[in-house]
């Protein structure tokens, strides 16, 4: 019986396991193959379209690798200057305080030269959704060092390795914020592995159900993989990233808020 | 009879902000325009219109704060004065280069670097000129009363969603600090969110089935289609040219020497006319209104009737090479001015058209 089962009796509504995500655009992705970002942008996008909040959100590309998360996400978007994520995002929030609004940013934008603006959202608890994605190095200039590169680290502008002594210490951003009493949950999670996937959708989706409580900055760092800047291939950086990145910045909610 | 009050210039700009149903102010205080921000605080706006006002962390943050509300179609604001309004230029160039209405205030002080608190016009070529980086302009308009500073924010914002440009009010300290009489305009309603909708369908305000998703941006990496923008925007430029210069002339009919100048300088030249004429001198004043786009046109009609322009300005001399553009060096142009806070004086003034043509 078996050769006679065709495409057409297999391709069914009750035999679906997996579909693109609607509120993918049709543009084909820009990041390198395997790269965290592309399953971080679907997880962003499933959370909005589970929600039925399309028309109620406004998203911020940050500059950066994912500077052009306006083209594949289907929805209306701002691109900010460098670090100024929050700054944009605070002022539509509170010109409308019904719509949900997020940031998308790297951690050179957010952890660099958007310290202020971050650390001032988060402080004054703005009530938004900021999505972190730490990859421990500035991936779309180039692969130079990031306020977040490992000590040793090897990157194009600390080619021996990240001295501290000179160089500085990498920030631990998600820390720093979860100290201030305007951010209402913080965590840290992954894109590397199914369950990682399952457990960072989870915190992102409760991200964004927050905004409807008015209780101040949701933070989600996802620890990724840059296998290009880190000149990897990308099974190896993701062994790289759980060996060394998740030790520096370990999995896991930092702050909870108290009823949940 | 409509209301009068006695106001501070920087009072008179937050409560024609409020009047005119600003959405949104983002400020951060500095000297000499720290009344903006205070007067809005104190006066609650969201209470009386709904109107959101923020003490931002920075200028930076603060202008960033308006290029988000500004793309999801609100009227948004900042003001600052010069070493503030430096901060901003990455924000106004981001602005310019996705097109969005908003409006900025310079209260101008004294430079380079912080300079002093007292008056000046130093920041003319920051001003006009574009200020960031890239091939961009503001429309500026440049107050030279109390009343102006009043009347200017609504016009400001009119000619923003005109052209959906970013628009300058150039004020100094002079004006931001000195009170006037001001007549007082009725309360223009904030727009409803239906409202914005309609009138800027490009804003971010969430994508509905019937429209694509809106985009906030000035990037665009072919650099065809760049060029292609740039084009565009050079294009808007010269129909702002067209038609939104805006001057004002003063006993010009029968001048042989003509002052030029704007601001706090043009109420100074106003008196060195009747010091002129007493004496028999016969002087008069255009007054740029717009100083981007500039009242060239005029200026070359009145370079054929008078024999020399003195340009006035509390700087080295800035607006006097956009004045000898104008008249193409047909006539004799000087400059005269005072510089880090020093605002001249008429007769100060009169002796140096004296001793440049006379």
């Amino acid at each position: 019986m078996a050769e006679n089962i065709t495409n057409k009796d297999i391709v069914k509504e009750e035999n679906l396991v997996f579909k693109k995500t609607s509120l993918f655009t049709e543009k084909p992705l820009s990041y390198c193959p395997g790269c965290g970002h592309g399953t971080a942008h679907r997880l962003v996008l499933e959370t909005i379209e589970e929600m039925g909040i399309q028309s109620e959100t406004i998203g911020i590309a940050p500059v950066g690798c994912s500077v052009l998360a306006y083209e594949f996400m289907d929805i209306d978007m701002q691109q900010a200057a460098h670090g100024r994520a929050p700054a944009l995002a605070t002022a539509i929030k509170r010109l409308y305080p019904e719509k949900f609004v997020f940031t998308y940013q790297g951690d050179g934008d957010l952890a660099a030269i958007g310290t202020a603006e971050t650390i001032h959202a988060c402080n004054r608890g703005e009530n938004i959704v900021i999505i972190f994605v730490n990859n421990g190095i500035y991936g779309m200039t180039g692969g130079q060092m990031a306020p977040t590169t490992l000590p040793g680290m090897k990157s194009s502008t600390s080619p021996y390795g990240r001295e501290v002594i000179s160089m500085g210490n990498p920030l631990k951003m998600t820390e720093l914020v979860a100290q201030l009493p305007g951010t209402y949950y913080v965590t840290r999670q992954a894109v590397h592995t199914p369950g990682a996937v399952r457990k960072a959708k989870k915190a992102i989706k409760q991200a964004f159900e927050n905004q409807k409580l008015n209780k101040g900055v949701s933070f989600v760092e996802i620890v990724s993989n840059c296998n290009s800047g880190w000149k990897m291939e990308p099974v190896q950086a993701n062994e790289w990233m759980v060996e060394n990145m998740f030790p520096f910045y370990p999995l896991g909610d930092i702050k909870v808020p108290a009823e949940q | 009879m409509k209301e009068l009050r006695l106001m501070k210039g920087n009072e008179a700009i937050a409560e024609a902000a409020i009047r005119a149903g600003v959405d949104g102010y983002f400020g951060y205080p500095i000297t000499p325009q720290s009344e903006v921000l205070e007067y809005l605080m104190a006066e609650q706006p969201e209470k009386r219109t709904g109107m959101v006002v923020l003490q931002a962390e920075s200028e930076v943050a603060a202008i960033n704060m308006v290029y988000g509300g500004a793309g999801a179609g609100k009227k948004v604001m900042t003001s600052s004065s010069s070493p503030g309004i430096s901060l901003k230029q990455e924000g106004i160039t981001y602005i310019a280069g996705a097109e969005l209405p908003c409006l900025i205030v310079n209260v101008v002080r004294g430079g380079p670097g912080l300079g002093t608190i007292q008056p000046a016009q130093s920041d003319y070529f920051q001003s006009v000129k574009g200020g960031g980086h890239g091939d961009y302009r503001l429309i500026v308009l440049a107050p030279a009363s109390v009343q102006e500073m009043y009347d200017f924010v609504g016009l400001a914002f009119e000619l923003a969603f005109k052209y959906r440009n970013p628009a300058l009010i150039l004020s100094d300290g002079a004006i931001g600090q000195m009170m006037e009489k001001v007549e007082i305009s009725d309360q223009i309603p904030r727009w409803t969110n239906e409202e914005i909708k309609k009138m800027s369908p490009w804003a971010t305000t969430g994508k509905t089935p019937d429209r694509p998703h809106n985009i906030i941006t000035s990037l665009d990496l072919d650099p065809h289609k760049q060029e292609d923008f740039n084009h565009k925007l050079q294009a808007k430029y010269r129909e702002i040219e067209k038609n939104e210069v805006r001057f004002e002339e003063i006993q010009t009919e029968d001048a042989e020497y003509l002052f030029v100048a704007y601001g706090t300088s043009s109420r100074i030249c106003q008196k060195s006319i009747q010091m002129a004429r007493a004496k028999g001198i016969k002087v008069g004043l255009l007054r740029p209104i717009t100083l981007f786009p500039f009242p060239s046109a005029r200026l070359l009609e009145l370079s054929k009737q008078v024999k020399g322009i003195l340009t006035v300005e509390m700087s080295a001399g800035q607006m006097i090479e956009d004045v000898k553009l104008a008249v193409r060096c047909s006539i004799p142009v000087e400059h005269y001015g005072r510089m880090g806070g020093i605002i001249p004086s008429p007769a100060e003034v009169l002796t140096a058209l004296e001793q440049n043509f006379l």
